[in-house]
């Protein structure tokens, strides 16, 4: 228990830091080790927890605390929370301090201009991923698509398309 | 009241900050940058206009969720390192609670047909909305051939090779830095 609770620490400080660009950056590598490092669940059951996470209010990524219920309940929860809060959010209390010297620096532009395109891929990634593992028939395969497009070209509130692809999997589950 | 000199409340207490964030998250679905911003700048005046946008520009240049690093920011700005814990804790607090009720939901009937074809169904929406997401993410490239190309390096390593993250950001990253300085 103690060795994974550890992994889970190891895991998700790594993930914290690494997260530039926001959360959905880091979730192939949260799913490799998961999955495909640690086996504490299949693609399937991460892509599902993934959109449990979706579903809930609040932040981006609430499949953290998930995944730490799941594999070490409670305790887990606990560790993965602080494991992927703290130490991005002590970076945040620690550059605030310095942010107003470098604010207009032009090296800050040009890492800002060098990590965009790298975000851009990661974030690619993790749809190519996610969509592997959720998408097992034609139907799925429909709901993701229409979703995808919907968001895209159309203003609806995200919870409405996630209830929308829930009934459409209720209904069109037999197929 | 001019609207040049937008008049700010008095700093909220730790207190005022967890309940302020505590709020936000219970409420914000899908995205909660938005509500955010309404909630710091137009209902609290916690923060001017210019003041949040400039906060969130460090957040996004931060690693670590956006909002997040914003929730962390301000309640630094005015009580310091308690503050920030009292912020960050009344954003995650609520949303926690919720997940695990549906991760307890999920795990009790993950035997039932119909449930498993609504969490199927949610699943596949869910991918759905991280593909527009890349969509919109990946927009601004267009015309950046070199951008294309970089994302592109980024998409094959983490997606197709499966390598780890940390040497394909070590790799990459700098590398992104020197191409697009000399050549766009």
């Amino acid at each position: 228990m103690t060795a994974t609770l550890v992994a889970l620490a190891i895991i998700f400080t790594q993930l914290s830091v690494l997260a530039f660009g926001g959360g959905n950056t880091i979730l192939p590598e949260m799913q490799r080790q998961v999955v495909d490092v640690y086996h504490w669940m299949s693609a399937a059951d991460f892509s599902a927890l993934f959109a449990l996470g979706q579903a809930a209010p609040g932040p981006n990524l609430m499949i953290v605390p998930l995944i730490g219920w799941h594999v070490a309940g409670w305790m887990g929860v606990l560790v993965t929370s602080a494991a992927k809060f703290g130490p991005s959010s002590i970076i945040t209390v620690i550059v605030l301090g310095l942010w107003e010297r470098f604010k207009d620096r032009p090296w800050r532009a040009a890492v800002q201009a060098g990590l965009f395109p790298v975000t851009a891929g990661l974030v690619a990634a993790s749809a190519w991923l996610i969509t592997e593992a959720s998408v097992h028939d034609w139907v799925l395969a429909a709901v993701t698509a229409a979703v995808a497009a919907a968001s895209v070209f159309t203003r609806v509130h995200p919870l409405w398309l996630l209830l929308a692809g829930g009934l459409a999997g209720l209904i069109g589950g037999g197929f | 009241m001019p609207d040049d000199a937008p008049v700010l409340a008095s700093p909220p207490t730790k207190r005022q900050l967890f309940v302020g964030f505590l709020l936000l998250g219970i409420t914000a679905f899908g995205g909660v940058l938005p509500l955010a911003r309404r909630m710091v700048v137009e209902k609290h005046r916690w923060l001017t206009p210019q003041e949040f946008t400039d906060l969130l520009g460090l957040c996004q240049f931060l690693p670590g969720g956006n909002i997040i690093n914003v929730s962390v920011a301000i309640g630094m700005k005015f009580r310091g390192v308690a503050g920030a814990f009292a912020a960050l804790m009344g954003l995650i607090a609520a949303p926690t609670v919720v997940v695990i009720l549906l991760g307890m939901v999920y795990d009790r009937y993950s035997g039932d047909p119909h449930l498993q074809h609504l969490f199927a169904g949610l699943a596949a929406a869910a991918a759905g909305l991280l593909v527009a997401m890349a969509v919109k993410v990946a927009r601004p490239l267009r015309g950046s051939r070199l951008g294309i190309l970089i994302a592109l390096a980024g998409f094959i390593a983490i997606a197709v090779l499966r390598l780890p993250l940390l040497p394909t950001m070590v790799v990459l990253t700098p590398i992104s830095i020197v191409l697009l300085r000399r050549f766009a």
